[in-house]
């Protein structure tokens, strides 16, 4: 019985084995429909388990830890925030595939992984990202790995949910420049999208046989909170493996988190960011205005330039950084924290700087040692798979499309 | 600085000098015995809490049932060896000499304790180099009988680590703060004497159930500091000579939005009419020198039976964020101290060189003289006793409070310390199973490793092959990459994965 079972298997095997194709999660067997049908998995990524109701749940070493009010920040050993899950493996993989079909944006040029591209940190190497009109937007694209566990979205936090996030740079004329009608209407009219969505939203495609916008936004949602980044070395020293960092790397971490450098009062473990603005005063690019930030979000002048708090999760593959990519590396962005509070603010302005900015004179080797650290914090181990079609039959948008 | 702000706002209440308590109707005072009446019962219902259960316990670590190893570092070796080689359990004893290192502790249960021979005790000097002399992120810390000294962080830093113990630490000049527990659960800090410390000599950071007590703190630019965090008392304390003595904070844009439930009874605060030499920016920065306790935007704190003398600026100051000077906003905190509530103490001398802003302030009310209590801004459902006793302003309105001690509430910690952070056994396998093998294998299907199925195929009855095969695994396969070594994971923890794998049907 083993060995028959055995040979069965062997021979399966070698029937895979030039086959490298295949989409998350996805069966063998679906291979060739792939192809031409676009079947959406029926098995939830990776570090997610499908549940009796047929959602997946994720799970984490982390979610057997505890924290302060369960808010999710501390320590090495602290549970993390409350996230969004719950979404059917459908309805993540139809997010997979709209996430790479350039379909979405106005004159299917781009798609969403233009400007967040998985090996890039799910961010793009520009300062800013250009859109469909070929120009620069006004700011950098953020990663989205752990985008789960955020409650607040774009720089200046002007969205609380993923959801309304996604109607910003669809319908934004710089970015992907559609319209919701125009939106609606190309999925309509694509055979293969129809049956998607009938697959991940089976009981309200039932009733009218239309797509709806939210479940567009629905299934960009269901994806990208699928993107989990929790098991760097950092993470297996914090679980208690302290062999995972070299003797440097926890030289690195014990700065990072030290009271002089403080980089870990806003960029707290166990996400590497406290999901908060902060006002610090970095320069924008030469010849750009001052970006007021989350001043215009809630008309509030003594948030003249505060910022989201970014995650600094596989930050070694997002570069450049801060809100308008004005430093190309980590020690130059370092650097700025360690030239002294309100170094960069233009003269003239009044910026009610976050009491952490502080002059913490680090040395040269300190630095170095908190970049060195940083390098500690990348996990692409769950990368998803980028599907080789898309249903619009647009060609994947190849990673080189935006090199200067 | 200060000033503009409070007299803007002086400018909008005047008219709430009118209505006064008693300053205008010459009414009898009403006078509150505090040995009589009922008691404060605080706003912690220690039933309703998960991680406090019933026992009869009183400390904040969990108590021991093995005693583990005792390390001896002695003058000349390094505390950290000793940390790198404890297990969770063990003793360090540190002898008396000098340590100049960061001792981090990423472990639970780990008690370092400093060995005083004759008056001498271990000493951490920082030299004006290092950062912080101690950090902690593992649960039932303790810290005993050190002198720490030219640190340029903290002293004693805590981040997130539950159930811990300061006691009997000479802290002199260690940078921002003394001691400074962050995002911990129940923990003690007492019989510390700590000077010289830039913000403040103890700074309880977004932590719950917290006991401060029997603490020296002087010349310091904050003696005590309650900030976002709930269920603390701060008790039988020697606070001088600081800017500010003690103070309970709303710190607008820390993820953890409030402060309530604050008791700060039984405490000497005399004199803290220190320079303010905080660093620009800093919270503490923009204290007026004098200010014996400052309340800003904290709900429910009770100030009891404090000695209060001889604060220059005043005995207490309640404010609001928009009243306070260099205070950002934060749309998810309220910016307002609601249900202070402050009964019996001893103030005397108080406010005798006080700031134009506060004259001012005390002139919309029509008196003039030293303030022992000042509130500014806005604050709802607050309450006093024996008000007559104080020059005071803004408290007209106040209520008497239905209570006039906290003698029924001993303190604030856990009986039961919060509980030990341990991946349950049974869950083990499949979370490592999910979050991290599935990453590269499915039952089926090739990713970057081969099927669960086959390896199901080979390893069938074998779990302890799968287990080892993982910790240092070698090249199999011609077609598949190199599996990387799981030996991150330990033991008992590969061989549940392993288990869990081979049981899975799909």
């Amino acid at each position: 019985m083993k060995v028959f079972r055995f040979a069965l298997v062997f021979i399966l095997a070698l029937f895979f084995v030039h086959n490298d194709i295949l989409a998350q999660g996805v069966d063998a067997m679906n291979v060739e429909q792939e192809r031409t049908t676009f079947v959406l998995s029926d098995r939830c990524p990776p570090s997610f388990e499908l549940t009796d109701d047929g959602v997946c749940r994720l799970l984490t070493q982390y979610q057997f830890y505890n924290s302060v009010q369960n808010k999710g920040l501390g320590g090495t050993q602290t549970n993390l925030p409350p996230h969004r899950d719950g979404f059917t493996p459908a309805q993540i993989d139809l997010g997979r595939y709209l996430f790479f079909d350039p379909l979405l944006s106005g004159d299917g040029t781009i798609s969403c992984a233009s400007c967040h591209q998985p090996d890039k940190g799910f961010s793009d190497d520009l300062d800013r990202s250009i859109g469909i009109t070929g120009e620069k937007v006004a700011r950098s694209a953020p990663t989205l790995w752990n985008v789960a566990f955020v409650d607040k979205f774009f720089w200046d936090v002007r969205a609380k949910t993923l959801e309304e996030q996604a109607q910003g740079p669809l319908f934004d004329a710089l970015e992907m420049g559609n319209t919701p009608e125009n939106l609606l209407s190309t999925l309509q009219n694509n055979n293969y999208y129809v049956a998607m969505f009938s697959q991940a939203f089976p009981q309200a495609i039932e009733q009218d046989n239309n797509i709806a916008l939210s479940q567009v936004y629905t299934a960009l949602t269901a994806f990208q909170t699928s993107l989990i980044s929790l098991n760097s070395r950092y993470d297996r020293y914090a679980h208690g493996y302290h062999q995972a960092l070299t003797k440097r790397e926890i030289a690195g971490l014990n700065v990072f988190r030290s009271f002089v450098a403080r980089c870990a009062e806003c960029h707290q473990p166990p996400l590497f960011t406290n999901n908060q603005i902060a006002v610090i005063g970095t320069p924008e690019p030469e010849g750009r205005a001052l970006d007021i930030g989350a001043e215009k979000t809630y008309n509030a002048p003594k948030l003249r330039g505060a910022f989201k708090v970014p995650t600094l999760r596989n930050i070694t593959k997002s570069a450049p950084y801060m809100h308008s990519g004005r430093y190309d590396n980590l020690l130059d962005t370092v650097k700025f924290y360690n030239d002294g509070r309100g170094n960069s603010v233009p003269e003239g302005e009044e910026m009610l700087l976050h009491w952490h900015i502080s002059e913490p004179n680090l040395t040269d080797e300190e630095m170095e040692l908190i970049v060195e650290f940083m390098g500690t914090l990348t996990d692409e181990s769950l990368t998803p798979q980028i599907p080789r079609n898309v249903p619009s039959g647009l060609a994947v948008v190849d990673e080189k499309y935006q090199s200067p | 600085m200060v000033s503009k702000k409070i007299v803007a706002v002086v400018m909008v209440v005047g008219a709430f000098a009118a209505g006064a308590y008693y300053g205008g109707s010459q009414k009898a005072p009403v006078i509150t015995n505090s040995s009589a009446g009922a008691s404060y019962s605080g706003g912690y219902d220690k039933s309703a809490d998960s991680d406090a259960k019933k026992s009869s316990k009183k400390s904040a670590v969990k108590q021991r049932t093995e005693v583990g190893e005792t390390h001896v570092v002695n003058d000349g070796e390094t505390i950290m060896a000793a940390v790198q080689a404890a297990k969770p359990g063990d003793t360090i004893q540190v002898m008396p000499g000098t340590y100049h290192e960061t001792v981090y502790v990423d472990k639970d249960d780990i008690r370092i304790i400093g060995v005083i021979k004759e008056g001498k005790r271990a000493t951490l000097d920082g030299k004006g180099v290092l950062n912080d002399a101690f950090l902690y992120s593992g649960n039932n810390f303790v810290v005993e009988n050190f002198f720490i000294t030219k640190y340029k962080g903290n002293g004693v830093m805590g981040q997130a680590g539950n159930n811990f113990e300061i006691r009997n630490n000479i802290i002199e000049d260690t940078g921002v703060y003394g001691i400074f527990p962050q995002l911990g659960k129940n923990g003690i800090v007492e019989y510390n004497v700590i000077s010289g410390i830039e913000d403040a000599a103890i700074y309880v950071g977004m932590s719950d159930n917290i006991h401060v007590a029997y603490n020296d703190v002087f010349a310091n630019v904050a003696g005590i500091e309650i900030e976002n965090s709930r269920h603390a008392i701060v008790e039988n304390n020697n606070v001088y000579n600081n800017t500010g003595g003690i103070l309970a904070f709303i710190t607008p844009g820390l993820p953890i939005k409030t402060t309530y439930d604050v008791i700060i009874r039984n405490n000497f605060i005399y004199n803290n009419n220190h320079k303010n030499f905080g660093a620009p920016g800093s919270m503490v920065g923009s204290i007026p020198a004098g200010t014996g306790i400052l309340i800003m935007a904290s709900d429910d704190v009770v100030v009891e039976d404090n000695i209060i003398t001889g604060n220059k600026t005043t005995g207490i100051l309640i404010t609001d964020h928009a009243n306070a000077p260099g205070v950002t906003i934060d749309p998810e905190s309220d910016p307002n101290p609601d249900g202070v509530k402050i009964l019996n103490n001893l103030m005397y001398n108080n406010g005798y060189d006080t700031i134009d802003e506060v004259k001012a302030l005390m002139l919309t009310e029509f008196k003039q003289g030293e303030p022992d209590i000042v509130r500014v801004g806005v604050t709802n459902d607050s309450c006093i006793i024996n008000r007559h006793r104080y020059v005071s302003v803004g408290v007209n309105g106040w209520a008497e409070c239905e209570f006039t001690n906290t003698d029924a509430i001993d303190s604030y910690l856990l009986d039961e310390p919060v509980p030990p952070r341990v991946i349950d056994p049974s869950e083990r396998g499949k979370v490592v199973y999910n979050g991290v093998c599935a990453g590269c294998h499915t039952y089926t299907g090739r990713m970057i490793g081969p099927p669960v199925q086959i390896i199901q195929a080979l390893y069938m009855d074998n779990p302890q092959g799968v287990a080892d095969f993982i910790a240092s695994p070698t090249k199999k396969r011609d077609d598949y990459p190199e599996m990387p070594p799981q030996n991150y994971l330990d033991e008992k923890t590969r061989l549940a994965v392993a288990e869990y794998m081979l049981a899975q049907k799909k």
